[in-house]
């Protein structure tokens, strides 16, 4: 036992470095750093069985209209548009303040009202979401620089709510067509 | 001159290297907490649209993934080539979503069931009857928060 003891060597550390270096180089591949980045959206709750939609409390000016056919092609205000000019068409309709007859009274009235096919590409939704989503943006930074000299999303969380109020985000989604008769 | 030369001759003491295996631990612990593995394998091709109003998912652990897409090229035989819906590890229909959405909530705490949020990772291939099927079977789910899965980037 003792002379076990005295002959105990001390165990070589030299390769605990590259023990390590394996270990890391293994983390460092399988590490995946990507931050999951998407448009949120929130989803209306289902209808309750004897609701009855009434709309007509909403006035026709109010109301933006946007189709999507099955071939991607849209139709904005009863007359087709390219997506490129969609950004410049909402903000002049939500940021109207009544100055035109035809487009809304203010942008808290104003709603954006889109309706998709079943054969829409998935690709075309989000452009059109992003456009919508862009027109709200801008209009909120340019809110926001002129009232609080500041971005929207650099405002703290209580100056956001007041450019959200301003400029609320009402995109409606109606019960999407199935003209092309796709599944 | 002289001064400089002389100094070079002698020579430098070799920079000890007892401290990397700590330096390199530091790193391997970094990059073991850091480390997210994936969870599920993926039996659908998935290259979601690209977007440029696009915000930061918070919260990772309190996101259920939806995938759409058509099937990966090795499983195109048996599976064909029409968009399927994945959830968690196996192809899953339309009808299997609330269900999904329950044993989801059920794994996570009562207070935390508002925050959750669906991600809808969908192929920019995708037709919108698959995803408005899908936004259907989450409404009546009651699973209202949404987000639809974007790169950065202009289309």
């Amino acid at each position: 036992m003792a002379s076990s003891r005295r002959d105990l060597q001390e165990i070589n550390a030299g390769s605990m470095a590259d023990i390590a270096f394996l270990l890391l180089i293994f983390f460092l591949v399988t590490t995946t750093m990507d931050v999951d980045t998407g448009i949120a959206r929130k989803l209306p709750p289902m209808p309750e069985e004897e609701q009855i939609e009434d709309d007509s409390q909403i006035h026709a000016r109010n109301i933006y209209v946007v189709l999507i056919n099955s071939n991607n092609q849209l139709l904005v205000e009863g007359a087709p548009m390219h997506i490129t000019e969609l950004k410049d068409g909402a903000k002049a309709f939500i940021d109207n303040n009544g100055v035109l007859s035809n487009l809304s009274d203010n942008p808290e009235k104003a709603i954006i009202s889109l309706q998709n096919d079943r054969g829409t590409s998935y690709k075309t939704y989000i452009q059109v979401q992003n456009e919508l989503t862009k027109a709200y943006n801008e209009l909120r930074n340019t809110a926001a620089l002129s009232e609080f000299g500041s971005r929207y999303y650099d405002l703290p969380k209580s100056k956001q709510r007041t450019i959200r109020k301003k400029y609320p985000q009402k995109i409606s989604e109606a019960e999407p067509k199935n003209v092309g008769n796709n599944e | 001159m002289s001064k400089f030369r002389r100094k070079s001759k002698g020579g430098s003491p070799a920079i000890s290297t007892a401290s990397l295996p700590d330096i390199v631990f530091m790193l391997l612990f970094f990059f073991m907490v850091t480390t997210v593995m994936r969870e599920t394998t993926l039996f659908v091709d998935v290259l979601t649209p690209k977007a440029t109003e696009i915000r930061k998912m918070e919260k990772k652990s309190l996101v259920s993934y939806i995938y759409i897409g058509s099937p990966v090229k090795r499983l195109q035989s048996s599976y064909g080539t029409k968009p399927r819906i994945q959830l968690n590890d196996a192809f899953a229909e339309t009808a299997d979503i609330q269900e999904f959405i329950v044993s989801e909530r059920e794994s996570h705490d009562e207070k935390e069931i508002p925050y959750m949020t669906v991600s809808i990772k969908a192929d920019e291939q995708v037709k919108m009857g698959t995803v408005i099927d899908v936004k259907q079977e989450l409404r009546k789910a009651n699973a209202l928060k949404i987000n639809y899965s974007t790169r950065k980037g202009t289309y």
